[in-house]
């Protein structure tokens, strides 16, 4: 068919140029399809590559000097020991648990009820004005908090509860809880936002109180969205670099209170790597921490498209 | 006609009430923070001059100016940029235009996802690993910003996203049916109408860049360089590892310099969010469909 209207047209000499033009077109569709495609698996190509080139930097070390038990049980982080260097991060571990911990603690009850506020009381100008600012609370770099935490915060915990030192876990615990606090709000209020009106109207029409219309029936339908908000806050306080290493205090601990000092996984690796040779153990070490952190986000990451999006759906 | 009863005046002061609890959830998150800032503004606030601004650091950087970090962040978000927002372009319009509802786009969605939430350290990591070594680039502007271009590829692909889908599909049908090809019809319509909310994406990552410290750290940041760049090669200065140096690596560095510092860091990050957001709302508004 297409041969025969093609023989026909060509017959002419514009013709058969308006056919070359029409060509032309189509392979440049073709050309463009293929590079946005190669654009688009782009980032499946960058996630796999952060894998395998952490990986091979750490690889020597879990071949050689790791230890399963060790490095994951106990607490003694010494790699730079003379005669007997030890390579554990339990104690690195507890740090950015209890950072965290503490972090999600004040975060998430705050940060739900900001969600809540946005999303089912404020109207109007209101709303947009509280939108705008908790962006523009987002936006501000990690080490611009971790600047406020030692230059605002150490002294004012020093003062207010009378200890020695304070960078400690409650100090990284709040200004983590800052931090993660925009992103988890304005996630939680997409999340009830996306429950339907017509689910409202009808529990008002049956009578329900503002209050009992949140508590009985957005809040039940957004679970799967508050949860997903919640798990990219936790992910988001593991993986937090130079706030915390500037608010901890930096000092390996197994800490007892929120008054103790501790030390981040990510901020060993950020203090510790530009001090290494190449290669050497302790190098690989830390790269294999890069590798625990990277597969501990992922998981945390997975989960969280799992709970919002419904697993087995596309 | 209808009278309150009791049992209604009760349960008005009780929403009334869980409205002002939640109110003051919303007040406890913000204000801590704007207090935050009116501190810095008034310590950082005098330190804030014309030598400040375009004078290089002096005496083991305890006085004197931030040029050479201010320059080196410039070199380090328009050489990323260069990388990402076309990448970050072309990745959206496959994934507005092309790609189909299965799981390999679920896949590419959360391999999105995954470089957004993968901690900035990690993200340093692989740039030593593949860009300052096996690459050998060294460590440099380049290997940085190709690190840091792959950290905020997300912010681009998802602002771009956005913009290519609210332009309305009758577009697209209206060209497909006057014989436009799929590059035609992304070329003429959809891309002039999505523009402008790409370009919200693209200052929002210029903001996100500029105050990223981690991943430059090993790739291409350095503590002291009193001298400009000259290539993508050189090592710089960046604004973000130089509060992060003088507030905690140099003795004796008098209080308001870090405090200007930070001061800097912030207003640059916060106008260019500011503008985005403004640009936001003025396309919402002047909608023209």
């Amino acid at each position: 068919m297409t041969g025969t209207v093609r023989s026909l047209a060509a017959a002419t000499p514009s013709a058969r140029k308006q056919l070359d033009q029409l060509d032309r077109a189509w392979y440049i569709d073709k050309i463009v399809q293929f590079i946005v495609f190669a654009s688009g698996i782009s980032a499946i190509i960058f996630i796999v590559g952060i894998f395998i080139f952490v990986t091979k930097e750490g690889f020597g070390f879990i071949l050689g000097a790791f230890d399963f038990a060790e490095f994951f049980g106990s607490p003694r982080w010494k790699p730079t020991s003379e005669y007997n260097p030890t390579y554990g991060i339990l104690a690195l571990i507890a740090g950015t648990a209890s950072v965290t911990g503490l972090a999600m603690l004040i975060a998430i009850p705050f940060s739900i009820g900001a969600a809540i506020y946005v999303a089912e009381f404020a109207t109007g100008k209101t709303r947009e004005a509280l939108k705008v600012l908790v962006e523009l609370l987002a936006a501000i770099p990690s080490v611009v908090w971790g600047f406020i935490a030692l230059s605002l915060m150490n002294p004012l915990i020093i003062e207010l509860f009378d200890v020695p030192v304070g960078l400690n876990i409650l100090n990284a615990g709040i200004i983590l809880a800052l931090m993660a606090a925009p992103i988890m709000t304005s996630i939680a209020e997409d999340a009830l936002k996306a429950v339907p009106d017509r689910y409202r109207e009808a529990a008002e029409a049956l009578g329900a109180t503002r209050w009992q219309v949140i508590s009985k029936v957005v809040l039940p339908a957004a679970k799967n969205g508050l949860l997903g908000a919640v798990l990219l806050g936790v992910g988001r306080g593991f993986g937090e670099t130079m706030a915390v290493l500037m608010a901890t205090g930096h000092s390996i601990n197994l800490p007892d209170s929120i008054f103790d000092s501790v030390r981040a996984l990510t901020a060993t690796i950020a203090s510790e790597l530009g001090e290494t040779v190449v290669g050497s153990d302790h190098y690989q070490a830390l790269f294999t921490i890069g590798i625990f952190l990277f597969l501990i986000t992922f998981v945390i990451n997975l989960c969280a498209d799992l709970v919002v999006r419904g697993i087995g759906k596309v | 006609m209808f009278a309150a009863s009791g049992l209604n005046s009760r349960n008005n002061r009780r929403q009334a009430l869980i409205r002002i609890l939640f109110m003051l959830m919303t007040g406890l998150l913000i204000l801590p923070v704007l207090i935050i800032l009116t501190t810095l503004l008034y310590k950082g606030g005098p330190a804030i001059s014309f030598e400040f601004l375009f004078g290089n650091p002096t005496n083991g950087m305890t006085e004197g100016g931030i040029f050479p970090a201010l320059v080196g962040t410039i070199w380090l978000v328009a050489v990323a940029l260069l990388f990402s927002v076309p990448l970050g372009v072309a990745a959206a319009i496959y994934l507005s235009e092309f790609a189909a509802e299965n799981w390999f786009t679920r896949a590419i969605n959360l391999a999105i996802i995954n470089l957004a939430g993968v901690p900035s350290i990690v993200h340093a990591l692989f740039g030593v690993g593949a860009f300052v070594l096996f690459m050998d680039f060294g460590t440099s502007i380049l290997a940085a910003s190709l690190t840091l271009a792959i950290m905020t590829l997300p912010v681009v692909i998802v602002a771009t996203r956005e913009s290519l889908q609210a332009v309305p599909y009758a577009f697209r049908e209206a060209c497909w049916n006057m014989g436009a090809t799929r590059w035609q019809t992304i070329r003429r319509v959809v891309l002039p109408n999505a523009v402008s909310g790409i370009l919200t994406g693209v200052i929002l990552e210029v903001s996100r860049t500029a105050g990223e410290t981690a991943p430059i750290m090993f790739t291409g940041a350095a503590f002291f360089l009193p001298f400009l760049p000259e290539s993508v090669f050189d090592q710089t200065m960046a604004m973000s590892l130089h509060l992060f140096v003088i507030s905690t690596q140099v003795p004796g560095v008098p209080d308001e310099l870090p405090f200007g510092v930070a001061l800097v860091l912030i207003a640059m990050v916060l106008i260019m969010n500011s503008f985005s957001i403004a640009l936001r709302i003025y396309l919402r508004v002047n909608k023209k469909w």
